[in-house]
């Protein structure tokens, strides 16, 4: 006969679900509310996502508040934790997605915002994400991690199109494939510790000297892969073009951000654990990781004909180069890490938002992808201003000082140099270098170029909100300056308070 | 009322740029002249109430930016500076007052707006990643000019100039981050502060290394001699008004911040890399001299002899005393006007015939006299003629230069002569001679517009020939505390001997090649 357990409320400390509890809330009443009256349009589902990630929000803020006086706090036998990183982890998730949900609302009708279950998968999705960052354990992590994928997969393949059912699959099967490694990188590092707790495995392989040193390598090789995969790091990247090509620029958007800040959180939980235990090996993957994911990619990105496919190489250069803040490690690289996705954030929303309000229903004779570069050729005489903010984007990308992204490498690099990583600060600064050309090409295609046949087409699915969502993310990108200082200094309390 | 002139000077530009957008196509030549006459004024202001007996900053303006990472607002000038922002304000002003360009002229006089924004901005910061800030974003306006008005190869053009140029200040960039991690090493606080950072003293091989980061990004903007490449094209690529102001002000930058940065941060280093820097100087002048006169066009022949003088301002940097500092700095000055006047006098010549090749010129002295009179006191000064501009500074510098190695000064006069073959044949070829093409016998002379841009360069160019004290005053009040600073701070011995203290061989050693140094001693012995 089984002993009754008997688990106080209290101890379990259920306020630690309340922020992904909220997202779930609200994707149930989005279905809820289909449920009685179908075929709404869907502002109501937008608002109302909208809504529920505020509410999601300001329980997040209460949480700063309340992880700022006691420092981290576990919940739910121990499955959560709520500490510093899962805190700013969960805001860039929630405020990214808060200013990504609106590009539904596009002037163009596609088919997939007439469906709640879009936005229910959606909420879905957050909570996933939130699940993913908020946890120390590989297997709440690995929940977290399948709940949010398997709604992204949706996601991509309800836009209906040819390239989108291809982008969906192969991303699903690269996503089950990474879910493999994963699962198998976990088990391996259970088997040397016994534990599925991060910090618990941390400390029974600094105990025992490593004298498993084959089952820890082993987990970690198949746990860099899986993240390697979800993190898009080189040779693991190759779904990301084609997936960005298929999806529609808003979700690509997306997934450039968000999946990946939530798989930073992790990977930062586990590498530093593995790193701060001293294995040099370790140290020399991840570098040569680093700097293979950020040169290869930008090289890569350098011959593209498409902007979104640009733009995805691109993402996969910014990941390595974020990537190199988890290898250095230290207090200052780790807040470096969320300042540049704080800052990625918004130039990047910028960027694919002025992919979106271009997007045609219809391609013009002789265009060969959604994008082409030509489609912008002489957009300075046809649409100045949209040019203008464009042209902002990419130099802010390329890192132009005083815009955002500037700051971001920045404090990066300087992470790098004063840990003691100068090769490693000059390969970054020169892949900068590499990259700028990318971008300019793009700006050497609006201002210096006449317009043609296909530029006219641009700016077809501009409507008030998109307006609205690239003013906010212009907004932040030029004035980023005025906000660094206290946006630095509360995530270097929040990081350093979490210990890492 | 001059506390927060710098700040005005640099964000009045920006301003009116943006307020530009609203004022019609029609007027905006008027706009831009208006704006640009209003900023120069200022400037002037600013030597007005500089006090030319001090030598530290001036104007100081001070706010913290990002104050957890040490990063701050911070502007100041010394005679070093000041009068390299007053003429990038008052060639802005005479570019846009003797514009000829008619495609799209507010998208471009906008472009000069902010790129004076920055020039400004970079020759006032105090701060090292205030300084990038400007440094950086002085290469946006100018792509826009070479790749929006520029030639048939504008595009390939302004790419390189960009990535160039944007490669070096980014390994440069990673050497400001080494010196805030020293500086935080030393002191504990994260500072960028240029005066800060002044009174630290590194190591020699961190300082070795820091030289040559810092050097990259420098060398390439001059450009000096292995990474020159880029600026051929662009001069042959842009448009007259981006020439005159790449020659006239950007070059100047990478000098500028050899004088700022790398001399009183690194002064061990920079007495171990004089000997051969002057020798890539020495290079750069004999090379591109004799480059130069084996071009066909005329603004490339501009363009090498362009390079060749950076050469000399160099060698006269790197003779780490006051003179050939002082010296140095008055050339960027002198070689700001010459070039910039021999650009736009091109192109009055380009906006008659559409052609810059010498060989569809000749006998033009014939047909448009007072422009072949203008041109030749420009090229007078250019290779430094006496009582021109050109010649105060190329003077200095190589006198400067001299008691450091006799063998390379007399290797860079040398340079010097072969630059008078260059242009003087190329003077023949455009001036003299026989009228041999029809086309150019109905030439019109200099029109009104035109002399409103070269008479005022031509009075510079002879009145600072004349009569440098009023600039190089203030400019060796500078320059001396400068090498002072770097006598002071040098750890070897070696260092110590190539610079020399100014405070005590001064009198014997300058006293009787220049007479206004008198002027000086006078002063100090006040102290």
């Amino acid at each position: 006969m089984l002993e009754a357990i008997n688990v106080p409320l209290a101890s379990l400390n259920v306020m630690t679900l309340a922020p992904m509890l909220i997202a779930i809330v609200g994707a149930l009443t989005i279905l809820v509310v289909d449920l009685f009256k179908s075929n709404l349009d869907k502002t109501i589902y937008v608002m109302v996502s909208l809504l529920f990630l505020v509410l999601d929000l300001g329980s997040l803020i209460d949480w700063s508040d309340i992880i700022s006086t006691n420092g981290t706090v576990l919940g739910f036998f121990d499955v959560m934790t709520m500490d510093g990183i899962a805190v700013l982890g969960q805001i860039i998730v929630v405020v990214a997605s808060m200013l990504f949900i609106p590009l539904a609302l596009s002037s163009k009708r596609f088919h997939e915002f007439a469906y709640p279950e879009f936005f229910a998968l959606f909420l879905f999705m957050i909570a996933g994400f939130q699940f993913m960052v908020a946890s120390d354990n590989m297997i709440l992590i690995f929940v977290g991690l399948e709940t949010s994928s398997l709604a992204l997969y949706t996601l991509i393949a309800l836009h209906n199109r040819s390239k989108s059912f291809e982008a969906a699959v192969k991303y699903f099967t690269m996503g089950a494939l990474a879910a493999g490694f994963y699962a198998f990188g976990a088990m391996a590092l259970y088997a040397a510790t016994g534990s599925v707790e991060i910090s618990q495995m941390g400390e029974v392989l600094a105990a025992s000297g490593f004298d498993n040193i084959a089952y820890v390598l082993v987990g970690t090789v198949f746990l860099l892969a899986a993240f390697g995969f979800k993190l898009s790091l080189v040779p693991f990247h190759t779904w990301t073009p084609d997936v960005y090509e298929g999806a529609s620029a808003s979700l690509a958007g997306y997934m450039s951000i968000v999946p990946k800040i939530a798989g930073f959180v992790v990977a930062m939980r586990l590498f530093e654990m593995l790193i701060n235990s001293g294995l040099v090996w370790l140290e020399a993957i991840l570098y040569a990781t680093v700097v293979i994911t950020m040169t290869a990619a930008n090289i890569w990105a350098l011959v593209q004909t498409d902007v979104k496919r640009m733009l995805a190489y691109s993402s996969v250069s910014h990941a390595g180069f974020i990537m190199a803040a988890i290898l250095i490690g230290t207090t200052q690289a780790n807040s470096a890490l969320f300042f540049y996705w704080f800052l990625f954030t918004f130039t990047n929303l910028g960027s694919f938002t002025m992919l979106w309000i271009s997007r045609q229903k219809v391609l013009v004779a002789g265009q060969s992808s959604d994008h082409p570069y030509e489609k912008f050729s002489g957009m300075i005489k046809t649409m100045p201003i949209a040019a203008t903010i464009m042209a902002l984007f990419m130099l802010s990308l390329a890192g132009i000082p005083p815009l955002g992204l500037f700051w971001g490498k920045l404090y990066i690099l300087s992470a790098a140099v004063n840990a003691g990583f100068p090769v490693l600060a000059l390969i970054m600064a020169l892949n900068s270098a590499i990259a700028a050309y990318y971008y300019l090409k793009l700006i050497v295609y609006m201002f210096m170029k006449e317009p043609t046949e296909a530029s006219y087409n641009y700016g077809g699915n501009a409507s008030i909100p998109l307006k609205t969502i690239i003013g906010i993310a212009s907004v932040g990108t030029i004035f980023a300056i005025l906000v660094a200082n206290p946006v630095l200094e509360t995530i270097t309390s929040f990081v350093s308070a979490s210990g890492y | 009322m001059f506390d927060h002139i710098l700040s005005i000077l640099i964000f009045f530009p920006a301003l009116a740029a943006m307020l530009g957008f609203a004022v019609s196509r029609k007027s905006f030549r008027a706009y831009g002249l208006t704006v640009t006459a209003v900023e120069f004024v200022l400037s002037l202001g600013l030597w007005y109430g500089y006090d030319n007996t001090a030598a530290g900053m001036q104007f100081l303006e001070n706010a913290p930016i990002i104050s957890a990472f040490g990063i701050s607002y911070s502007l100041g000038i010394d005679g070093i500076s000041m009068f390299i922002v007053i003429l990038s304000t008052f060639f802005t002003m005479l570019g846009i007052a003797s514009l000829t360009e008619t495609r799209r002229i507010k998208e471009l006089v906008i472009t000069l707006l902010f790129l004076e924004m920055t020039m400004v901005g970079v020759f006032s910061a105090l701060d090292a990643i205030l300084f990038y800030v400007f440094w950086e974003l002085s290469l946006v306006p100018m792509l826009y000019i070479i790749g929006a008005w520029g030639g048939p190869k504008r595009i390939y053009a302004s790419i390189k100039f960009f990535l160039y140029t944007f490669t070096g200040s980014l390994v440069m960039l990673v050497g400001m981050l080494f010196m805030a991690y020293f500086y935080h090493q030393a002191t504990g606080v994260w500072s960028f502060a240029i005066l800060e950072w002044y009174r630290l003293i590194l190591p020699e091989s961190f300082q070795i290394w820091l030289f040559l980061a810092f050097f990259i990004g420098f060398a390439i903007k001059v450009p000096m001699f292995p990474f020159h490449t880029w600026l051929p094209y662009a001069h042959g690529q842009a448009p007259t008004i981006g020439s005159v102001i790449l020659a006239a002000i950007l070059l100047k930058m990478g000098t500028y911040a050899f004088v700022r940065f790398s001399l009183p941060l690194f002064p061990d280093a920079s007495a171990f890399f004089m000997i051969p820097i002057a020798i890539i100087a020495i290079i750069m002048i004999i090379y591109t001299a004799m480059v130069a006169y084996a071009q066909e066009d005329i603004k490339q022949v501009i363009a090498y002899s362009s390079i060749s003088h950076m050469g000399v301002i160099i060698l006269g940097t790197f003779a780490l005393n006051v003179e050939g500092i002082s010296g140095s700095i008055f050339l960027m000055l002198g070689h700001g006007v010459v070039a910039g006047a021999l650009f736009l006098l091109v192109g009055v010549i380009y906006d008659r015939r559409h052609t810059k090749m010498m060989d569809q010129f000749g006998g033009i002295a014939h047909v448009m006299p007072r422009y072949a009179l203008i041109f030749g006191i420009m090229m007078m000064a250019s290779v430094g003629m006496p009582l021109t501009i050109n010649f105060v500074g190329e003077f200095l510098s190589l006198l400067g230069f001299y008691q450091q190695s006799h063998m390379l000064t007399l290797l860079a006069g040398t340079g010097i002569i072969v630059g008078a073959i260059y242009m003087l044949a190329a003077y023949k070829k455009i001036f003299f001679g026989d009228v041999t093409k029809e086309e150019n016998k109905s030439l019109k002379d200099l029109n009104k517009t035109e002399y409103l841009g070269l008479i005022p360069l031509a009075i510079i160019a002879i009145w600072l020939g004349v009569y440098p004290k009023p600039v190089l005053d203030p400019i060796n009040n500078s320059v001396e505390s400068l090498v002072t600073l770097m006598h002071e701070k040098a750890i070897s011995e070696d260092a110590k001997s190539v610079i020399a203290d100014p405070r005590e061989v001064k009198v014997y050693k300058i006293a009787p090649a220049v007479h206004h140094t008198a002027h000086h001693g006078a002063h100090s012995e006040a102290h």
